[in-house]
């Protein structure tokens, strides 16, 4: 069984149809790729997964258990992190405190009133730890707000790391990254792969080719092909909507 | 992470024994510059009220234009306890911190869901419900004139007992009252509650991605400020021996909001207890020159919002942290101000 499944998801906004019967799977493992052109329903697919959008049909299921139409926090405690295409960060902590409050102990403690956090050593630990492992050691006391871009980014997954997730899902993790700044993600994301079980959406073919065991393309709100890497590359539908022939 | 700080550094901060030891000393020193022991009543009962307010407004982004209603719920209900029930200190106080409480947590259960704009529009409305109830209702709250002739009640401790009747003796126990406050909430906003709080504040959408029930914070940071403004409001219906609509008002609600944004309760614990101690003074020394003090003062309520929102506090923070100017003494106050947030 998946690890993570959507099945049969319909989503609409008004008269406009965005996702018909999405059925996905992810197995635990492994890194699984999203992709598809821009406008193709990708974003939309991540937040009704991620429980941002309720679905209008259709089931989503967490290691076989029904989490459709969760509240987010509700959905992120049973084990699933997510990234933001648009940089979303506690942008006035610094970056180890953006670590801090994603930590599951300290999620637990969220009311507790009369303990200092700053007093914890072992969760600061723990949130260097992870810090140091997206590449970011050296700037726990800077401000999440004054990072580089491609650091913000790092940071990011970061947040999303430090809640232990049963599964990461990343979307767009490259968009806005240079060239080699897209390189030092790709290494990051192949190590977290020994780790974690993930879920890539992007529209980078190359990033998404070199480091996805399977993946799903979406077109007008539809999967029009799923599989290897390789295979998809000779998929005429694929190649029809642009997109094998750019990777 | 871990800091080098002695246990009674955790709860009590120099900044608070300096603000405390000042305002215990007031009573000696404020008649000779021309003011006088009323207003340190009047000062310390409005700090307590900006501090809890200041956990909404500053620590959670949420922004009340309504908190009179809660300041008021407190007034009339330790006065309706006093005149109704029967003379008690702390049972009175307890019943306005638990009325306003309970009024706060109903009246949460309608914005929780809400931010920005919709939240600060609701809270109007439900301000202007709770001062319409407090007019109109004439059997329970006097109507327009109020309740008249609330007692003081005296000071009952096990053997430890002192009549409250003076003013100065009012003071010292609103002191008292005001180092609760301040040592709770200091220990509070460094609490993993007070981080989420801040968290909230500043990226609502992610706070909610890494697992936490945001609605139930706002929820409870509301109400809790409002308990806080009940426990102001009893204190300011003993100090005025009357509860009355006019601290319900939208105007009422106001000011609180003004004195903690020229404090700076945006970027300082201290920004309220700063932008209250400015507003009391100005009433009273501008107020000695011009009867508009209050126009002169909403002035630099508009310009601080357009150029200065981070209010005094985080003029000079900024003033500090730029130029070749820097001293000691500047860096020291620096420090004071913004230590709330470290």
């Amino acid at each position: 069984m998946a690890l993570f499944e959507a099945r049969g998801i319909h989503k609409r906004f008004g008269h406009q149809v965005v996702l018909e019967r999405i059925d996905l799977g992810f197995e635990s493992g492994q890194l699984s790729g999203i992709m598809g052109p821009n406008g193709a329903g990708k974003t939309t697919c991540f937040n009704v997964l991620t429980g941002q959008y309720k679905p209008d049909r259709g089931q989503v299921v967490l290691a076989g258990e029904d989490i459709t139409g969760l509240a987010p926090n509700t959905i992120a405690r049973k084990g699933i992190a997510r990234s933001f295409q648009i940089m979303s960060l506690f942008d006035e902590y610094s970056a180890l405190e953006n670590l801090l409050i994603a930590l599951p102990e300290v999620r637990e403690r969220g009311f507790t009133m009369m303990n200092r956090l700053d007093s914890d050593s072992a969760a600061a630990d723990r949130a260097s730890t992870v810090l140091a492992r997206v590449g970011l050691a050296g700037r726990e006391r800077q401000r999440a707000g004054d990072l580089a871009y491609g650091e913000r980014r790092a940071l990011e997954i970061g947040v999303a790391l430090a809640a232990e997730p049963r599964l990461l899902f990343l979307d767009e993790p490259t968009s806005g990254l240079s060239a080699k700044a897209i390189a030092g993600l790709a290494e990051l994301v192949q190590g977290l792969k020994r780790d974690y079980s993930i879920v890539v959406i992007e529209h980078d073919m190359q990033f998404l080719f070199g480091l996805a065991d399977t993946i799903s393309v979406i077109h007008w709100g539809q999967v029009i092909a799923s599989g290897a890497p390789e295979a998809l590359r000779e998929n005429k539908w694929v190649r029809r909507s642009m997109l094998g022939g750019k990777a | 992470m871990a800091s080098g700080e002695s246990v009674a550094a955790r709860w009590v901060s120099r900044q608070m024994v300096l603000l405390l030891v000042v305002l215990a000393t007031l009573p000696l020193w404020i008649e000779s510059i021309g003011l006088y022991p009323y207003l340190g009543v009047e000062i310390a009962i409005w700090m307590i009220y900006g501090l809890g307010f200041n956990l909404l407004l500053g620590y959670s982004g949420l922004p009340s234009f309504g908190h009179g209603a809660f300041f008021g719920i407190g007034a009339y209900a330790f006065g309706l306890f006093q005149l109704r029930v029967f003379e008690s200190l702390f049972l009175g106080i307890a019943c306005a911190v638990t009325a306003a409480f309970v009024a706060g947590a109903i009246v949460a259960c309608f914005l929780s869901h809400r931010r920005g704009i919709y939240f600060a529009l609701m809270t109007i409305a439900f301000g202007q419900v709770f001062w319409f109830i407090s007019i109109k209702w004439h059997t329970l709250t006097g109507g327009e004139d109020g309740l008249l002739n609330i007692p003081r009640p005296a000071f009952e401790l096990g053997v430890a007992s002192a009549g409250l009747g003076s003013n100065t003796a009012l003071f010292y126990f609103v002191l008292v009252v005001l180092a609760v406050v301040l040592v709770a909430l200091w220990r509070l906003v460094h609490s993993p509650f007070g981080k989420v709080l801040q968290a909230i504040r500043q990226n609502e959408v992610r706070a909610r991605f890494v697992g936490y029930n945001v609605w139930l914070f706002k929820w409870t940071v509301f109400a809790i400020s409002a308990a806080i403004a009940g426990l102001a409001g009893s204190l300011f219906s003993m100090a005025q021996q009357s509860a009355y609509p006019d601290v319900m008002s939208l105007h009422a609600s106001g000011i609180i909001v003004m004195m903690t944004l020229i404090g700076g309760g945006f970027v300082s614990f201290w920004g309220p207890v700063i932008g209250v101690a400015v507003y009391f003074l100005a009433r009273d020394v501008l107020g000695a020159v011009t009867e508009t003090w209050l126009l002169w003062f909403g002035l630099i309520f508009v310009l601080a919002v357009l150029f200065k929102p981070e209010g005094i506090a985080g003029a000079w923070q900024q003033h500090v942290g730029s130029g070749d100017r820097r001293s000691l003494a500047r860096r020291a106050v620096a420090g004071f101000l913004s230590a709330g947030r470290k």
